[in-house]
């Protein structure tokens, strides 16, 4: 038996393993860059009220859910129910950005299926978006009170989102702030 | 005098036609490197596309802000970073080389290295058929025969 002839099987063999690697894997996540690093400078308009600027330091001070949506999106719906029951049993602070909406669709959109947002951004040109590296709605990221991203959510936060990735989440950043003001 | 005047005239008219072309050709400037710069850029909803060739809002965003960018007086490399630092390399056209990546720039030259090695070693193994050394009794029979004798 010649087992140099064997070489190219195990190549082809490899090469497979590889290729079936690859398949597994969703293209269209990208990897987030934004991971502990401070939510950035923005001031843009609040959707529900013109008059209003909202900026970075609105989403200090205590444990926000960022949710990128907008009422162009499908799968923004398959969460709402979600944030709507943390918005009504008061488990987190929720802000939104609307991202390149029209401001009357938005509106409507939340009048239809309720509105969970402490305040939203009205993102109308991707200005925020691009700023924290969204690829895609819906998108969360968690701050910590700090206006630290500590996490992001690419895909809408089902109950089971909520349940394993998500609150793990929020309860290492409670735990760690806890810890603070104790040592302080 | 009269070559005086239309030297001092021309001064005038130079320096109105450039004040009047100077904002066109920076346009023209900026329009060209953000072109160059867009097609450098991933778009990240659309795989395979440049932000250049992309139609999706995103990509039409990320144009504005390459643009704007530009405009503000970023280098092409800083425009390009400034993307990079929010969505990772994944936005650039071209994967830098860098640890995670020596693979894929050197993978294809290390395979045809290989490929020769194997060649040249295979080469050097079997030698092509090479006649037979003759004897010298098999020199003597075709001399014989070359004679007419039968040996």
């Amino acid at each position: 038996m010649n087992w140099s002839r064997l070489v190219p099987v195990a190549v082809f063999m490899v090469l497979t393993v590889f290729l079936a690697i690859g398949l597994t894997r969703d293209p269209s996540v990208i990897p987030t860059e934004m991971i502990d690093r401070e939510m950035p400078a923005f001031e843009l308009p609040e959707l529900r009220d013109k008059t209003v600027n909202v900026t970075e330091s609105d989403f200090v001070g205590e444990i926000t859910l960022v949710n990128v949506f907008g009422s162009w999106c499908v799968a923004c719906l398959e969460e709402h129910p979600t944030l709507m029951q943390l918005s009504e049993d008061g488990t987190v602070r929720i802000a939104g950005v609307n991202w390149r909406d029209d401001r009357d669709d938005a509106l409507n959109w939340l009048v239809k299926h309720g509105d969970p947002y402490e305040t939203i951004v009205f993102d109308e040109l991707s200005d925020l978006v691009i700023e924290i590296g969204v690829t895609g709605a819906p998108e969360t990221f968690v701050l910590d009170p700090t206006g630290r991203i500590r996490y992001k959510q690419i895909g809408p936060i089902t109950p089971d989102v909520w349940k394993n990735t998500i609150r793990p989440v929020i309860d290492a950043i409670e735990q760690e702030t806890a810890a603070g003001a104790a040592g302080s | 005098m009269k070559w005086g005047l239309v030297l001092i005239l021309s001064f005038f008219w130079v320096g109105a036609a450039l004040a009047q072309d100077e904002p066109a050709l920076e346009t023209e400037i900026v329009d060209t490197r953000t072109e160059a710069i867009s097609k450098t850029l991933r778009c990240v909803v659309c795989q395979n596309q440049s932000i250049y060739d992309s139609n999706a809002p995103l990509a039409e965003d990320m144009r504005r802000l390459v643009r704007k960018r530009v405009e503000a007086g970023d280098s092409d490399d800083q425009v390009r970073d400034y993307l990079r630092d929010r969505y990772g390399d994944y936005v650039l056209m071209t994967p830098p080389f860098q640890l995670n990546t020596v693979f894929l720039w050197i993978g294809p030259l290390i395979l045809f290295g290989l490929g020769a090695l194997w060649y040249v070693l295979r080469l050097h193994r079997t030698p092509q058929n090479a006649a037979p050394e003759l004897s010298d009794a098999d020199r003597a029979r075709v001399a014989a025969a070359l004679n007419g004798e039968d040996a």
